[in-house]
């Protein structure tokens, strides 16, 4: 019914369209050629990842969203060098990508900070690991306590951090680092709600005014529409580039526009190429499960 | 208080209740002691002669078994000779807890029964450094060693089936072999304790390092971290706490070997005290021995449990404990 009035998700206005011009005119930062990932298993060869194919451009900010099981963390663990791909090529500014290094920054959905270190020395481990002097360091450590808001903590140990905190922490151990692009790994999936929407929000404002280039793992399609230009949208069984979605939500964003036409026909339309999907890839032994409830209750006793 | 707030599974007592408890379990076996020694109708198998009467055996202060004593009852009764008396008492290997309260005392201020031997406290401080050498050496080997099992899966599959199998053979069995090839003082006992903690110490550690949490391996490898440097400054540190009680534990193992290992060469340490203690049949003195080495053995636990806290203020569930 609702669907009937909305736009489409092609439609871009006049502002958004010259905004994403501008973007394809920047520079390439990644480039991903016919990727492919196989795994051997008992059962044989599985397909994880099958010619995925696309480019970011600088200061670009990308989400790859898909049903579970496409391959979305496969992917991004190739591009940040702790997996090694079967085919295909990895291109960081035009350089082929060969194991982990401090030019890809990775934020994990399991915040991943050294518990033994204070926030502070957390912030300042790569670019200890990097030669920089501690002092020098400490400088920079100090400067991103300041902009994530967490000076007070500076000698906290981890431990003591709400979750949405260490994933600030995270995000500045990595940036502090320098990295041509932020990887990040379903960085909010284990937050609440609403610790989830501050940290959108902050991911945008760090990304407004830092020189960075981020692609972002998700499942929740709001915040893909919310927080990407582009939506890299896989499909399951084999892992494949259904479609790479513009977002014609025109920026700056704001929670207001979770209820705009654009924001609504986009989340229509990822609907529509992830569910049918999702009941496709249902592993087979959900398939056979059939509750078959019965009445317990008195029958007029009713609770809806 | 009702009784069902004392056995809720696995959760956590107050604090009270854990020091009630804590002080319970030494009273528990304390008090079954008293009540062995002090009530005389619990066990007493013996009877302590206070007059010989007419058994020409019998002296004052004997301890004769209770159908021996029945016997020679019945034989004077029998024969119309004086009665011996006496009173139920415990073997002589039972001392009551005040002889050995007392011993505990004495032990320290009583010189050697031989003019060559050594006081109690310096019996008890070289079997401290007998455990000392052989952990530190044991440590030193193994300590490296677990971790780099643990890390590098060659280096594991290098050793860790070796000291599989070598981990089961007894260490006192290589108690000769120890001794022609070290002599017969203090090198074969440390390496009786070497023996007895090395092998599990590899195995326990590299384990331990297996645990720490890959997520911050690769964290350190993508902010750029070399592998030398993971190993010194992820690994390691990552580690620490979990190894610090290996540790711990491991120095529990290395004190059982210690009464085997003195006895190996020339008998040393408390070992030798307890031995020599037991020949002259003062065995509140080897209760008092085995008492201190329990105490100490505790003691150095708690205090290192202590330690290990303010060593390690950013492990949580170490200052949960």
């Amino acid at each position: 019914m609702i669907n009937n009035t909305l736009p489409s998700y092609l439609t871009q206005s006049e502002a958004v369209k010259n905004r994403f011009d501008k973007l394809k005119s920047r520079e390439v930062i990644l480039e991903v050629k016919d990727l492919c990932k196989n795994y051997k298993t008992e059962k044989g060869d599985v397909v994880a990842l099958k010619n995925v194919n696309f480019k970011t451009h600088k200061r670009e900010f990308v989400c790859v969203i898909g049903p579970s099981g496409c391959g979305k963390s496969t992917l991004i663990r190739i591009l940040a060098g702790l997996e090694a791909h079967t085919s295909g090529e990895v291109l960081l500014d035009g350089k082929p990508v060969n194991g982990p290094g401090r030019d890809r920054g990775m934020v994990f959905q399991g915040y991943t900070l050294f518990p033994w270190l204070t926030v502070k020395k957390n912030i300042m481990f790569g670019l200890e690991m990097n030669n920089i002097s501690a002092n020098e360091a400490g400088k920079e450590a100090d400067l991103w306590l300041e902009l994530i808001g967490l000076e007070k903590f500076a000698n906290a140990y981890p431990h003591e951090l709400s979750g949405g905190m260490k994933q600030r922490v995270a995000i500045a151990r990595t940036l502090v680092n320098q990295p041509r692009i932020l990887l990040m790994d379903e960085p909010f999936g284990a937050l609440d709600a609403q610790s989830r929407a501050k940290m959108q929000a902050h991911l945008l404002e760090i990304w407004r005014n830092i020189d960075i280039t981020i692609l972002f793992i998700t499942h929740d399609l709001d915040e893909a529409i919310f927080l990407a230009d582009r939506i890299l949208v896989l499909k399951a069984h084999p892992g494949e580039v259904q479609e790479l979605i513009e977002v014609p939500v025109p920026r700056p964003r704001s929670v207001a526009q979770f209820n705009s036409p654009e924001f609504l026909a986009t989340k229509t339309r990822l609907e529509e190429l992830i569910h049918p999907a999702e009941s496709e890839t249902e592993p087979e032994q959900d398939k056979n499960i059939k509750p078959h409830m019965i009445r317990f209750v008195d029958v007029n006793d009713n609770v809806e | 208080m009702s009784i069902s707030s004392w056995f809720v599974v696995r959760r956590e007592l107050s604090q009270r209740k854990r020091t009630i408890l804590g002080i319970g379990s030494f009273l528990l076996p304390l008090l079954i002691w008293l009540m062995v020694s002090y009530i005389p109708f619990v066990w007493h198998p013996m009877m302590q002669i206070s007059k010989p009467g007419g058994v020409d055996y019998f002296q004052v202060g004997m301890l004769v078994d209770k159908e021996v004593f029945a016997e020679e009852l019945e034989n004077m009764q029998s024969a119309e000779q004086a009665m011996p008396e006496g009173k139920p008492a415990n073997p002589i290997y039972l001392p009551t807890p005040a002889d050995v309260a007392k011993a505990l005392y004495t032990g320290f201020i009583t010189p050697p029964e031989q003019k060559d031997g050594q006081w109690l406290h310096q019996s008890l401080w070289h079997s401290i450094q007998i455990i000392f050498w052989g952990f530190l050496l044991s440590s030193i080997i193994g300590v490296p060693l677990g971790i780099l099992c643990g890390t590098y899966s060659a280096i594991s599959r290098l050793n860790e089936p070796f000291v599989e199998f070598f981990r089961y053979l007894p260490a006192p069995a290589f108690g000769a072999l120890a001794v022609a090839i070290l002599g017969i003082y203090d090198g074969p006992k440390i390496a009786i304790i070497v023996i007895g903690t090395l092998f599990q110490q590899i195995l326990i550690i590299a384990n331990t390092t297996r645990k720490l949490d890959y997520a911050l391996i690769e964290a350190a490898m993508t902010l750029g971290t070399s592998r030398l440097k993971l190993l010194f400054r992820v690994i390691l540190p990552g580690i620490l706490p979990d190894l610090y009680r290996d540790q711990r534990i491991l120095l529990g193992w290395a004190w059982t070997y210690l009464i085997i290992a003195e006895l190996i060469g020339t008998t040393s340490g408390i070992t030798w005290f307890i031995t020599q203690q037991a020949r002259y049949q003062h065995f509140d003195r080897v209760y008092a021995a085995i008492i201190i080495i329990g105490l100490l053995g505790l003691g150095g636990d708690l205090i290192l449990a202590l330690l290990g806290k303010k060593l390690f203020r950013w492990d949580r569930p170490a200052n949960k404990e």
